[in-house]
């Protein structure tokens, strides 16, 4: 489904992955953990089409295609969803409204008729069952005044609500409480079918009690330094990052 | 029609067509108005009009507008006509009494001057000063600063006609009173419309001013508004531009305010050639509120200037600006905001916003926000943003699946819907809505008949609606 290869990207001339790679097939959950600082979101930023980092060698296939000439809209209709770590807030622009012209661009482009009002209603009121919202999101302008958890939430509804092929999520379980993180796991959990994939970035293990990933990485200084099945999230937990560190001979950050 | 030289001043022009035309101009209105006038034009001699250099105008020029053959109608050239022939209004719930203006004379559609059942009268300013001259006298003149840089005095001298409203004690007047101002001219004109708002104690009034233009021509409109609230009056007001790219429009709008009066105003500029828009409040007693927004939307190379003056003279008043922009390829827009706390009006409320965002490099925001505050009880603040839409905002919004474009649209749909959201008139909040809407994707142009009152029934299509939800 996704295949990166040789994947170099830099900001203002500052390398950050470097000569990355990754493979991941429908059915599969993948995480991604390292400490900060290390390339995590601007992997997914760049998965998702951010213009603002420079790629300076390398090929990510998706589907066949070539990603990297997509559009980040394009990237999007043809199923690539990003939860973001730090949503953002946009006063004014309501949820319904918002969601529904996403909805209707997508149905667009795959060309299906656009929901009506009362579809996507119905639509919206099923899928935020599913995160647990309870709140008329009809009225509230997008992430604006939400705390963290709302917002992580709000990340999943809007997967809920899309049903992308392939998630990416960004520390959508930092700044959770457990329920609150039962409650992001459980949706996501709900949300996996054999033909879709989906990455995990995270940092501690405790999500992965939650969502079961199929392959752990670890993303060090740009690079995945080690790569291993679900047990190796508990190494992490256990032992922390420096046998990590000292194993694939990278020199402490200053 | 005078012979325009580029050897004369534009003041001098003015000054020796004032002469020419005293006798017609000054025919049949009460003494203390000639007097008035004679005064102004004084000071147009002694001061010029503002350049430059002078504060407030730095940013704008206004000397090449006075260079075009302008035609100037001294007697009302417009015979009763029926406004529904050239209009019809689409906001279509929106139940006005409306009068008209055309080339900057009263259109007599019932008769000059009309009273309501409640007392409240409404008609020419022209006609008022012969029937009312007392009630004008006392008024006119008195709070418009024609010694302020600007052109209030030019609208002092050559003021003919405008629109007169007069608001009894307790009255409400129900339905809005929807002021057009049209201009059709085959030729360059120049008019100097003059309204004069009075509303006795605890009165209420909505009153929308829609500035429109028939034709593509060149055309000045330097206008002049003069209002007064008496104690709890209560004031909604609106002024809708909506000119070709030709027009330009200064408008010197001047407000009393007495004990616990509130007005609430709303400068909504869809597309205007060249616009400076003065705003003049005086706070004389205690306990007022005033609300000033402003929303300008402007592309090509337009211009427009927004000069506010809120002046805190009494305590425990409350003011607030709010002005919001967007200005699209060399569009150049100006805001100078000024809160003017005196020594005497201690807890007083008062704050600022301007924001715009440009769309291009090469459009220009300038904002000058001003506080002199010589109390020291006092809350006050400003703020003003240049800047472009959030780009963090539209790659969220894209990585949903919504193109560059609706993501634009819908950024800057949100940023104008703060201060659309502010228009308390229903209908109109709605049919502004759509408007900016249009503008927004670029489908609202001026059309011959202008854009408020288009008879085109467009099918609408919105991807983005908020209303139906
Ligand atoms: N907009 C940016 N400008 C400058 N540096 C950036 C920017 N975004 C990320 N970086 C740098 O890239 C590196 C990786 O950041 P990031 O991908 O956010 O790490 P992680 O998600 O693993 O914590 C960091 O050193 C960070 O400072
Ligand atoms: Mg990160």
């Amino acid at each position: 489904m996704l295949s990166i290869k040789n994947l170099s990207v830099s900001i203002y001339g500052k390398p950050i992955l470097k000569n990355f790679n990754l493979e991941v097939n429908a059915g599969e959950v993948h995480a991604i953990m390292g400490p900060n600082g290390t390339g995590k979101s601007t992997l997914a930023s760049v998965i998702a089409g951010r213009d603002m980092f420079d790629i300076d060698e390398g090929q990510i296939t998706y589907m066949g295609k070539d990603l990297l000439a997509m559009e980040p809209e394009i990237r999007a209709r043809e199923g690539i969803f990003l939860g973001f770590q730090y949503p953002v807030e946009i006063p004014g622009v309501s949820m319904a409204n918002f969601l529904r012209t996403a909805i209707n661009e997508r149905r667009k482009y795959h060309d299906l008729d656009p929901l009506s009002g009362a579809e996507f209603l119905k639509l919206m009121e099923e899928r935020k069952k599913l995160v647990e919202i309870h709140s008329k999101l009809t009225n509230r302008s997008v992430n604006e005044g939400f705390s963290g958890g709302e917002k992580k939430k709000n990340e999943i509804f809007q997967m809920a609500m899309l049903e992308p092929k392939l998630a990416i999520l960004d520390e959508t379980d930092s700044g959770l409480d457990i329920d609150a993180l039962k409650v992001v796991a459980n949706g996501v959990n709900k949300l996996r079918k054999p033909e879709n994939a989906t990455i995990v970035i995270t940092h501690y293990q405790r999500l992965l009690e939650h969502i079961i990933p199929d392959f752990v990485h670890v993303l060090f200084d740009g690079r995945i330094v080690k790569s291993g099945g679900k047990d190796l999230a508990l190494d992490l937990e256990e032992k922390g990052y420096e046998w990590i560190r000292k194993e694939a001979g990278i020199e402490e950050p200053m | 029609m005078p012979d325009i030289t580029e050897n004369i001043t534009s003041e001098l022009l003015m000054i020796n067509l004032f002469r020419e035309n005293f006798a017609t101009i000054v025919a049949s209105e009460p003494k203390a108005i000639t007097a008035l006038r004679q005064k102004a034009i004084e000071v147009v001699e002694a001061n010029g009009f503002p350049d430059t250099h002078t504060e407030n105008w730095r940013f704008t020029n206004l000397d090449p507008l006075f260079h075009a053959p302008y035609r100037f109608d001294f007697s009302n050239q417009s015979r009763p006509f029926d406004i529904d022939k050239i209009f019809s209004c689409d906001v279509y719930d929106l139940d006005t009494f409306s009068i008209t203006l055309l080339n900057g004379w009263y259109v007599y559609q019932n008769a000059p001057l009309t009273t309501l059942s409640n007392g409240t009268i409404i008609g020419s300013l022209a006609k008022a000063m012969e029937v009312y001259p007392e009630l004008v006298e006392k008024y006119l003149g008195t709070t418009a600063n024609i010694h302020q840089p600007g052109l209030a005095a030019l609208n002092t001298a050559f003021f003919q006609d405008g629109v007169f409203i007069y608001v009894p004690e307790g009255v409400e007047v129900e339905k809005p009173i929807q002021i057009i101002n049209i201009i059709d001219s085959a030729e360059p004109l120049m008019i100097h419309p003059r309204h004069l708002v009075i509303q006795e104690p605890a009165s209420k009034l909505t009153l929308v001013h829609c500035d429109h233009s028939l034709t593509h021509n060149v055309s000045l409109t330097n206008g002049l508004s003069e209002t007064f609230l008496a104690k709890e009056a209560n004031l909604d007001f609106y002024k809708i531009q909506n000119k070709g790219h030709n027009s330009a429009v200064i408008h010197n709008a001047f407000f009393k305010q007495k004990k616990q009066s509130n007005l609430i105003s709303h400068a909504l500029i869809l597309n205007g050639g060249f616009t400076k828009n003065i705003i003049n409040v005086e706070l004389e007693e205690p306990q007022c509120n005033t609300v000033l927004n402003g929303l300008y939307l402007v592309d090509s190379n337009q211009h427009v200037d927004n000069q506010l003056l809120v002046d805190h003279a009494a305590p425990n008043c409350q003011s607030e600006q709010l002005y919001k922009g967007i200005l699209d390829d060399e569009a150049t827009a100006v805001f100078s905001g000024k809160i003017m706390v005196r020594r005497e009006a201690q807890k007083t409320l008062a704050y600022q916003n301007n924001k715009n965002i440009l769309l291009t490099d090469e459009a220009k925001a300038n904002a000058q926000p001003q506080l002199e505050i010589y109390a020291d009880d006092v809350k006050c603040s400003h703020g003003a943003t240049v800047g472009q839409l959030d780009p963090a905002a539209m790659f969220y919004l894209r990585t949903r699946g919504l193109c560059e474009r609706t993501a634009r649209q819908l950024l800057m749909y949100a940023f104008a819907g703060e201060v659309v959201q502010r228009i308390a008139i229903a209908p109109l909040r709605e049919r502004i809505d759509q408007l900016v809407e249009k503008r927004l994707k670029g489908e609202l142009s001026i059309c011959d008949q202008c854009v408020l009152h288009c008879n085109t029934k467009e099918p609408t299509v919105f991807n983005i609606d908020v209303s139906k939800l």
